[in-house]
């Protein structure tokens, strides 16, 4: 039996995505989508992992406001469903987001979104907590496992009580940390699937799910949002910690909370410092609110990562100026806190430092002066493709193409692994000044390549992977074809949405609930366009050359190049070489050869290395995924890849 | 060894290089302790992180409350590390003379030392950091003893099996097979409990 379905009152280590998975089960979900993206993907992949045993319909959606398309008609038709992406999914999912708060919805319906504080695994630190402000939303934020769990399943509750989408947010530190959660029942009956739609237009219960007429359903929309706000002066969601009469009040919310209870206890300050712990996070609870603001003059609000809630309790307080002496406000906005990044114990005992003039127990001198000598010696470990990867070929390819060319030409950069070839110690290629989101560089691609007129005469290339294909690339590569830009467009297809943990996508015939599925060509879609299409493999370095080559040359029409090799990680591939790689220390000339260290130096591949002694290199065994592509780039053949033995 | 009973807070850094099994260390240690009664709160980087840049598992290990994900500066009570260079790192920030580490010996090169921009300690330096920065430390060559039992990613439960010897948490080898039964497929739990042994031996 999987760990999700674990019995009721058993205490299980969940991962914060595995306690809102959990919880969604207790509230009975019948459709959970998403589109992958750190940190929130184990949600959905939780769920369809137990999905025939729950009799479930999961999917791995093209992308974040299809998926939420998804799960809105499961809840019209009275069904519990719910849509998980991450912070900037949220953005995607907008659109519709808009119109679906103002038709309501009918069964539960819960949009999580799992949010990145220090861009940890993201090109971006944005947050949708606005969006809630922004379309009338209520806003639910768990602070530990089992909150992650409980609220999960109220979120469906709360949901199908007002007939509206309510948003659960987590963020990096609650959705990857694990911790001990107990469970709660998992109910036996399910619903059936039904789309009443005869009714008024102003019945949400029984008429057409549509947002007109608008100022109507507009006010009927903010009067739920009224109601919720009753509901959530009485949460149990929301608790205080401390004195009755503190000289510090902290307002927190999320992960935030268990940095600020570290920070207390780290200072001794508990009888000083007392914490108003939000779960329900918007519309925010006056009365509550109003009784603790009381508590004291100095206020301290702690969250990441804009000062979403510190904007929100300053608004109430001015608006309650005449009942409560207006307090002093410490936060984001007077720099207290950091205005980006995210936060930890640290940074909030600093902040209490600060504020209650303490000081902080340090370490002997003579050991943080030991710790400063020894940590200037701890060389950066940047990130890089990993050894293997079809990416480092790709890029070497395109590098050495658009060097070849000599017009100074450019890739335009989309979201994957693939996005480090930004970064110069991933490859030092230098081949992409820009990055920005999904498909965003095709697009920017097919308005570089309008320039001519205004004379840029650069060659444009785009790169984007499989997943990113299918989720945002389609419309601007038809924008491209049809206003005849010049760009050569570089799929890079490893067969997977490989950077959030190989999930299924539209290109596979397989589905996220393993069932056979029909597979969408990449390059039946870019021929139906009207465009170029070539295929090749980036291990193989001479063809995939040529076609380059012949692509930039070929000037005035979209030319679209699939590269097609599996991601080093993947399970079909993982631990199996195709080569065994050695290097002959007889043939390679060291400092001596006029390559540089070509393969060392420029190559970068985290498994071929320098002897320092012999000034010769090596190959790490232990790292090398033999695909034997550094074989290929030695002048002096001094890298000799042989077939592996199984 | 005995086990003992904590009665505090017990602080825990897994450490190493993404593909290192770091985050499979560090659940299979969780799992064993929440199994024998302790509320253990788990923080991670995983995702972009694992491309060859540093991950760390920071474990919390109380008799009585979930804590922070993250372990404050100055507040680890254990470093387990896959890779020297990353006990080096972890050990600068999160040390205290009380600190007690046990790192794998073998390295593995940051892209900037490969392309010669960098460079990495010496073994010697290394053990002189260690020295200074803790009260007790153990350096042991698990990719080795993985390696000899077939498969490098291994090291992890070495690394688990040697930890586990040290008595430095209430953890043994009854505990260890218990998890790993849950966990893992059957054809592999022979192996990993090879594995763990050999970490053990390592320890004198």
């Amino acid at each position: 039996m999987t760990k999700l379905l674990s019995p009721a009152r058993s205490k299980v280590l969940f991962l914060g995505n595995e306690a809102i998975a959990r919880g969604a089960l207790e509230a009975g979900v019948a459709v959970a989508t998403g589109y992958p993206g750190t940190p929130s993907s184990e949600v959905i992949e939780s769920l369809a992992h137990v999905a025939s045993e729950r009799n479930l319909y999961v999917e791995w959606s093209v992308n974040e406001k299809v998926a939420l398309e998804v799960a809105a008609a499961a809840s019209f038709t009275g069904l519990r469903s719910m849509a998980v992406m991450k912070q900037n999914g949220v953005n995607v999912a907008s659109d519709f987001l808009l119109h679906l708060t103002a038709s309501g919805t009918r069964g539960g319906l819960v949009l999580v979104s799992c949010e990145d504080p220090g861009a940890l695994s993201s090109v971006n630190e944005g947050e949708s907590r606005y969006f809630a402000r922004m379309l009338e939303m209520p806003l639910l934020e768990p602070s530990d496992f089992q909150e992650a769990k409980d609220l999960t399943k109220w979120a469906f509750e709360l949901s199908e009580q007002i007939g509206n989408v309510v948003m659960l947010r987590s963020v990096t530190r609650m959705s990857h940390a694990s911790g001990n959660v107990i469970c709660g029942k998992l109910p036996v009956k399910s619903r059936k699937a039904h789309f009443e739609y005869d009714g008024s237009v102003m019945d949400s219960s029984r008429g057409p799910m549509i947002s007109t007429p608008v100022v109507a359903k507009h006010l009927l929309h903010q009067q739920k949002l009224k109601a919720v706000e009753a509901l959530f002066e009485k949460s149990p969601f929301n608790r205080y910690f401390g004195a009755a009469k503190p000289e510090l009040l902290m307002i927190t919310s999320s992960a935030c909370f268990l940095y600020a209870e570290e920070a207390i206890e780290m200072l001794g300050l508990q009888k000083r410092v007392g914490i108003l712990k939000l779960g329900t996070t918007w519309p925010l609870p006056p009365k509550l609110l109003e009784k603790h603001l009381r508590k004291t003059k100095k206020i301290l609000i702690v969250e990441e990562v804009m000062p979403f809630l510190e904007e929100n309790v300053k608004i109430l307080a001015a608006g309650l100026a005449n009942r409560i002496a207006i307090n002093t406000f410490h936060g984001k906005y007077d720099e207290t806190l950091p205005s980006a990044g995210e936060l930890n114990p640290d940074i909030v005992a600093a902040a209490l430092c600060h504020i209650l003039k303490v000081k902080r127990k340090t370490l002997p001198a003579n050991y943080l002066s030991d710790s400063q000598k020894a940590a200037a010696l701890i060389p950066a470990r940047e990130q890089t493709f990993c050894a293997g990867c079809p990416h480092r070929a790709s890029f070497w390819n395109i590098h050495n193409a658009i060097a070849l060319d000599g017009r100074k030409g450019f890739v335009c950069g989309d979201i994957g692994c693939y996005s480090m070839a930004a970064l110069s110690p991933a490859t030092g290629y230098h081949t992409m000044p820009t990055l920005h989101s999904m498909g965003s560089g095709t697009g920017l691609a097919s308005g570089f390549a309008k320039l001519a007129q205004f004379g840029l005469d650069q060659p444009i290339l785009t790169v984007c992977g499989d997943s990113t294909f299918y989720h945002a690339v389609i419309p601007a590569l038809i924008n491209a074809q049809h206003n005849r830009a010049d760009i050569t467009f570089i799929v890079l297809d490893n067969a997977g949405t490989a950077m959030t943990g190989f999930q299924p996508h539209p290109g596979l015939a397989i589905s996220a609930m393993k069932e056979a599925v029909p597979a969408v060509d990449i390059a039946a879609i870019c021929s139906a366009i009207g465009a170029k299409v070539a295929l090749s493999d980036p291990f193989d370095l001479e063809t995939t050359r040529k076609i380059l080559t012949s692509f930039l040359a070929d000037k005035g029409l979209l030319k679209v190049l699939i590269l097609r090799q599996a991601c080093a990680l993947s399970p079909e591939k993982k631990g199996k070489k195709i080569f065994d790689v050695k290097v002959n220390e007889l043939l390679c000339l060291g400092d001596a050869c006029g390559c540089n260290r070509l393969c060392t130096r420029v190559f970068r591949c985290p498994a071929l290395t320098w002897d320092r002694t012999t000034k010769k290199a090596v190959v790490d065994e232990v790292i090398c995924a033999g695909c034997g592509v550094c074989a290929s780039i030695c002048p002096q053949k001094a890298i000799v890849k042989t077939e592996a033995s199984l | 060894m005995k086990k003992q009973l904590l009665s505090n807070t017990k602080n825990l850094i897994l450490t190493g290089v993404g593909g290192q099994g770091n985050v499979m260390a560090s659940r299979t240690l969780a799992g064993m302790l929440v199994d024998a009664g302790y509320i253990v709160t788990i923080g991670e980087t995983f995702g972009m992180s694992q491309r060859g840049g540093s991950v760390m598992s920071h474990l919390r290990i109380s008799p009585d409350s979930v804590k922070s994900p993250q372990i404050p500066r100055g507040g680890a009570d254990v470093i387990v590390a896959l890779e020297p260079l990353e006990a080096l790192r972890v050990l600068t920030v999160y040390g205290n003379p009380q600190v007690c580490v046990m790192s794998n010996a073998r390295p593995v090169y940051p892209i900037g030392v490969i392309t010669g921009e960098l460079s990495y300690p010496s073994e010697e330096n290394i053990q002189v950091a260690f020295q200074r920065l803790s009260k007790a430390f153990w350096i042991i060559d698990a990719t080795s003893a993985a390696l000899a039992l077939g498969n490098p990613v291994l090291s992890n439960i070495v690394m688990i099996g040697a930890l586990a010897k040290t008595g430095l948490l209430p953890i043994d080898r009854r505990m260890f097979e218990k998890e790993i039964k849950k966990t893992l497929a059957a054809d592999k739990c022979a192996v990993n409990l090879k594995a763990y042994d050999a970490g053990g031996e390592m320890i004198k």
